[in-house]
């Protein structure tokens, strides 16, 4: 642990940067080896991206990764992106329209001929794209398009992979599967990955380490799973899929009100423990008190059922006077209520309810 | 119809040849000329842009007596530049085939650069922040990448350049004047003989250039509407 601690963290960064109205402002580091960046779209997830690549240059700030500085305002250091072997996945991949995927490929190598050569093949084989070589990127599939892009990429052999919402130009089926391929192929790289996405199921899967911006601030930053166990603050609840956010306010003897639901909890556990708003996620209420602890108990007021292929959506409201509606999902496999008739009531662990700073 | 034929027999085919050469020379020096302004333009920031690229538009849209007049002011044989050239170089531009080249550049360096322009402006950019990000130094991203990625756009304003070119004649006959078999350019020809009244010698030369230059104007929308396979008819 000693010596892992004094290794420079793969990456550190503070980028500052303008664009008309919109400002960028963060900093963080990180010692993990697949980052994930989370945020609405317009969030400066791709600027933040551009600015580690070198495409776009920030205000001020500092940026290094692996102990190499690429970028620092205060000594006046702008490593071009030629310089930092940094690879970029575009969404759109950005393969050479001209050139065939052999010439992709091989067009940002250097040195002999032979040697070009050699290293094209070979990632054409690593990639599965024989047969294809002299083939141009209008007649390749989505999926063979990214992985000449990632072929072209790692060929460069890159210290780093940036990951610009890969997928987020695929349909469903094409997404799901050309995610597993990245995970396998990437695998074996030892090279730091950052992904950057709006889709959390993407950053789950793909991250160890999450950050979530919002307007150009970091809002939040964590190890992934956790972050989406106890998102901590309301937009970090929100961007990891909680659909039911709400101001909260804590009473004497532990009761928490929750004005916009005209509820008011008694909490055993999480007494005390602070927190000005709650989320909970839709999958989580009970339909039966089966745990000691489910001890949050609510009406199903007015419910709108709308069926999705394998879930319900039913929104509700959990008192008379709540000013809100809840979303509830629950799994068709689960459910019974369409012979039984909606419940009456709901429960909820204690635990399931999180609590947020903001 | 005799006539004719002994006329054809009979003409001097050297204001063709000129013209030709002229067209030839001018497209060249403004294929790389507009190409890299182009560039510069395109890379340059919008106040920068906005003052360059009118400076570099004026020859188009301004008479090209207006044009005349400027090149006479500068390389005039008595003028600065123009002596220079002439004690330095012994290139004449006044009265000479180079006046003649470069009048037709200057006139038709605009459709170069805009329509070249207007091109790298429709590339991609990720292509070239890839390209970068792969390594390729800017000028085998720009040769590599984007010139062939722009490559109708370019196509389209070179054939208009040329086309251009090779009609040019206010800013010619200004500068190079109209010496027969030297700077006579078809144009001055047709200008000349109409001023004599020879109205079927000017047809013969209108022909001339009619005819060729409709055909590659035609020839140039085919070629392109085959690289643009995905512009939908509306």
């Amino acid at each position: 642990m000693e010596t892992y601690a004094k290794q420079a963290a793969p990456i550190q960064a503070e980028i500052h940067k303008s664009l008309g109205r919109f400002r960028l402002n963060l900093s963080f580091e990180s010692s993990s080896r697949r980052i994930g960046i989370l945020g609405a779209s317009g969030c400066g997830k791709s600027m933040t991206l551009k600015c580690i690549a070198g495409i776009e240059r920030p205000d001020r700030g500092y940026i290094a990764v692996n102990g190499t500085c690429l970028y620092d305002s205060a000594n006046r250091i702008f490593l071009k992106p030629q310089a930092r072997r940094v690879g970029y996945l575009f969404q759109n991949y950005a393969l050479f329209p001209t050139m065939t995927v052999e010439q992709n490929i091989a067009a940002g190598l250097k040195g002999k001929k032979s040697q070009i050569h050699q290293k094209t093949a070979q990632m054409i084989r690593r990639f599965q794209l024989q047969g294809l070589e002299k083939q141009v990127p209008a007649q390749l599939s989505g999926g063979q398009q990214q992985r000449v892009a990632l072929a072209r990429i790692m060929a460069y052999e890159p210290e780093v992979l940036l990951l610009d919402e890969p997928f987020s130009a695929l349909d469903m089926y094409l997404r799901d599967q050309l995610q597993r391929e990245l995970m396998e192929l990437l695998e074996h790289y030892a090279g730091l990955v950052i992904l950057v996405s709006h889709n959390r199921d993407e950053v789950y899967r793909m991250s160890e380490e999450l950050l979530i911006l919002e307007n150009g601030t970091l809002v939040g930053q964590g190890e992934t799973k956790s972050l989406f166990q106890n998102p901590q603050n309301s937009i970090t609840a929100r961007l990891t899929g909680c659909k039911n956010i709400t101001q909260a306010v804590w009473q004497e003897d532990g009761l928490l009100f929750l004005p916009e639901w005209n509820l008011t909890f008694p909490l055993r556990e999480k007494r005390g423990q602070g927190g000005q708003a709650v989320a909970i996620r839709a999958h989580e209420f009970r339909i039966e008190q089966t745990m000691h602890n489910a001890h949050l108990c609510f009406p199903v007021l007015e419910p709108v059922v709308t069926e999705d292929l394998f879930e319900y959506n039913i929104s509700f409201l959990p008192s008379a006077e709540s000013k809100k509606r809840l979303d509830w999902k629950i799994s068709k496999h689960v459910q019974t209520f369409l012979r039984d008739g909606l419940p009456r009531r709901l429960y909820l662990n204690e635990k399931d309810l999180l609590l947020l700073d903001t | 119809m005799e006539e004719l034929k002994e006329m054809l027999l009979q003409l001097d085919f050297s204001p063709l040849l000129i013209s030709l050469k002229t067209g030839v020379a001018a497209t060249v020096f403004s294929f790389f000329l507009g190409i890299f302004a182009a560039r510069k333009a395109v890379q340059a920031p919008p106040k920068v842009k906005a003052v360059l690229d009118g400076l570099l538009t004026l020859p188009m849209v301004l008479p090209p007596t207006v044009a005349g007049f400027f090149l006479l002011l500068i390389f005039g044989t008595r003028r600065p530049v123009g002596a220079w050239l002439q004690d330095s170089f012994e290139i004449k531009v006044v009265q000479s085939w180079a006046g003649c080249v470069l009048a037709a550049t200057v006139i038709a360096f605009p459709l170069m650069y805009r329509n070249a322009r207007a091109a790298f402006e429709q590339i991609d950019a990720n292509l070239v922040y890839a390209a970068r990000t792969l390594g390729m130094p800017e000028w085998k991203i720009f040769w590599r990448v984007v010139l062939p990625a722009a490559g109708p756009g370019v196509i389209a304003g070179t054939v208009l350049t040329f086309a251009r070119a090779l009609g040019e004649y206010g800013a010619t006959s200004m500068l190079a004047g109209n010496i027969p078999g030297k700077t006579g350019t078809i144009s001055q020809k047709i200008a000349m003989v109409i001023q004599d009244g020879d109205y079927q010698t000017a047809g013969v030369w209108v022909v001339l250039v009619l005819v060729p230059a409709f055909l590659i104007i035609i020839l140039m929308n085919l070629a392109l509407h085959r690289k643009q396979k995905h512009i939908k008819r509306w």
